[in-house]
């Protein structure tokens, strides 16, 4: 019986090579967010992606049109829903500056605390999601769990745990809980114990490190003409950070680094994370130390804040100056400004223009993932088609704030 | 931000540069659309502005005025730490016309920023790239962000048939009628089939 190839051409043999076309989402497992991937593959390889996004648009920025000022926090306690209080405080900094504003020092660390405690809960969430995508599903679960230590603070405080809205202008819905100082103390090292065993368990991981290091590399320059701000800056090597280059709050007072990395791959990416996750906890730190005990947390101003409420209940002037607050809202100057913070994922813009009434005229957010998900093309074109799992998950995009 | 580029705007490009004014301390200079895309470069290339990265671009619709819409592009020097606020008037009262030069060559980061400010508002980019709707889907009529667009507006995913045009019928559409859902609670089985 003779062979069945003996004559085949060797020409005949090859696959056919037309691009494959693939669609990846919008909804995928492996990935965290609502996002759709158009791929054009050549075997495994990523020949061209298109990168289509605003599966979670809820109009964020029309439904601030319709209310008043204050009633635009709960919406931006939905736009990085992982941490939420940044944005809260980035929200309130912004109409404070609107309205020169300046909060009480209380406040200004308070709200420091708080912001960099919700840092944590995001790095947490964004690095610990990153390793269970690439099948560790261990130290997801181990970051999880201090994600829980930081969300039982941030519910002590706020009274939530995910959504608190718990930014007013001019200060914040209510003073620091006495125990607040404690548990932070108790809960950083618990924390940092947890994130030490978590590293120890990925870093030495051969699998990982190969899955991330040298993968979805860009220099410092391409990321800057991407508007990239954050971790996913920093990792290329430019130490540009919102709360050191432009402090607010009290971030000129206080010790901290600013990590950045040399490579600006996916490694560097994770490492940036870890490493601001180090300095928040010590900023944390500093302000328990720094913050007063005692002294006023709201600015002393009845343009914009509610009284008290046994007054409101006794007299007449406070009653009416309720009403006013709640029904009309409080009157923010003409004008327009543009306030920008640290977020959890880069520079967290707030554009405001005040017609001088009560509800804005126009709000609008700059996200720091929308640039950066523009990015992502980049980074995977050419690149084999299971880099896109660890490259999309060290970008850290959320769905919430960059469909806003 | 820095007033001295205000300064050098000015001094450079004259009657182009309309009005500015640095209040709240953010630097602001309003300028001609025709001029938008050469001032623009002058930003990012002249070694004394070398604003690198474009921090946002966003259109805002004020409905009394003409031109009635407002592209503004916030711009940041890493190197230098200076902030800019650009912005151009476009676009007549009826909204139409409004229309400006794509920057997107100039820094990649604005590609996106355009895409969106065209779906939102409405506001055209010309020479752009890949001027596609990017938050909303592409059957979406209007631009939502614009200020004559009602909120509480829906719009369906597919156009809205009548049952007629559909081709169906009332009894046609199982198991229940077109207006009518589920019947809640626990139904008596029994009594249905007439048994006891």
């Amino acid at each position: 019986m003779e062979p069945i190839d003996l004559d085949l051409d060797e020409n005949e043999l090859e696959l056919p090579s037309e691009p494959m076309h693939l669609n990846m989402g919008p909804s995928h497992p492996a990935m965290h967010g609502t996002v759709r991937i158009v791929l054009e593959l050549s075997g495994e390889t990523i020949v061209k992606s298109d990168v289509q996004i605003g599966y979670l648009h809820r109009g964020f920025e029309k439904m601030c049109e319709r209310g008043t000022w204050t009633q635009v926090f709960p919406y931006v306690d939905r736009l990085n829903y992982v941490s939420p209080m940044l944005n809260n405080v980035g929200y309130a900094l912004a109409v404070e500056k609107l309205c020169d504003i300046q909060v009480p020092d209380r406040c200004q660390w308070y709200r420091m605390i708080l912001g960099e405690l919700a840092r944590i809960s995001d790095h947490l969430t964004c690095n610990g999601a990153m390793a269970m995508e690439l099948g560790a599903f261990t130290p997801f679960l181990w970051y999880i769990k201090a994600r829980e230590m930081v969300w039982d603070i941030l519910e002590e405080e706020t009274g939530a745990r995910l959504t608190h809205s718990f930014g007013r202008i001019g200060g914040m819905a209510s003073p620091p809980t006495p125990a607040l100082k404690e548990m932070c103390r108790e809960a950083i090292p618990a924390i940092l114990k947890i994130v030490e065993e978590g590293e120890g368990m990925l870093l030495k991981n051969r699998i990982f490190i190969d899955r991330l290091e040298n993968i979805g590399k860009i220099t410092g320059p391409e990321a800057i003409a991407l508007s990239w701000t954050g971790p996913c800056l920093r990792s290329t090597g430019v130490a540009y950070d919102v709360r050191k280059a432009h402090p607010y709050l009290k971030y000129d007072e206080v010790d901290f680094d600013v990590p950045v990395g040399t490579r600006g791959d996916n490694m560097d990416r994770f490492l940036v994370r870890l490493g601001e996750l180090r300095q928040s906890c010590k900023i944390i730190l500093q302000c328990c130390e720094r913050m007063a005990d005692d002294g006023p947390v709201n600015v002393d101003d009845p343009r914009v804040i509610l009284p008290p409420k046994e007054d409101v209940y006794t007299t007449i002037e406070a009653t009416i100056q309720h009403f006013k607050l709640v029904m009309e809202g409080a009157k923010v100057p003409k004008g327009e400004v543009y306030s920008y913070t640290e977020g959890g994922n880069g520079e967290l813009g707030f554009y405001l223009v005040s017609d001088g009434t009560g509800t804005p005229h126009r709000v609008r957010i700059r996200p720091p993932c929308f640039p950066i998900t523009q990015g992502l093309s980049d980074l995977i074109n050419g690149a084999m088609l299971s880099d896109i799992v660890p490259t999309f998950g060290s970008l850290n995009m959320i769905g919430g704030e960059c469909d806003h | 931000m820095s007033v001295r580029v205000l300064e050098a705007l000015k001094a450079k490009f004259g009657d182009a540069v309309l009005e500015t004014h640095s209040d709240f301390g953010d630097d602001t200079a309003v300028v001609t659309p025709g001029k938008w895309k050469e001032i623009c470069r002058f930003l990012r290339d002249d070694p004394s502005m070398a604003f690198d990265m474009s921090v946002d671009l966003c259109g805002v619709d004020y409905p009394d005025r003409d031109p009635r819409f407002e592209v503004v592009l916030h711009l940041y020097s890493v190197g230098k730490r200076h902030r800019l606020r650009l912005k151009s008037r476009v676009g007549d009262a009826e909204g139409d016309g409004a229309e400006i030069d794509t920057v997107a060559d100039i820094w990649i980061g604005v590609n996106w920023y355009e895409r969106e400010t065209y779906d939102l508002m409405g506001i055209s980019f010309k020479g752009h790239p890949d001027l596609r709707r990017i938050l909303m889907y592409p059957e979406f009529e209007g631009h939502p962000l614009r200020k004559d667009y009602p909120a509480n507006k829906t719009q369906p995913l597919v156009p809205y048939r009548t049952e007629e045009e559909a081709g169906l019928t009332l009894e046609k559409q199982a198991p229940f009628g077109a207006d009518e859902g589920m019947p809640f609670g626990r139904r008596a089985w029994g009594s249905d089939r007439g048994e006891s």
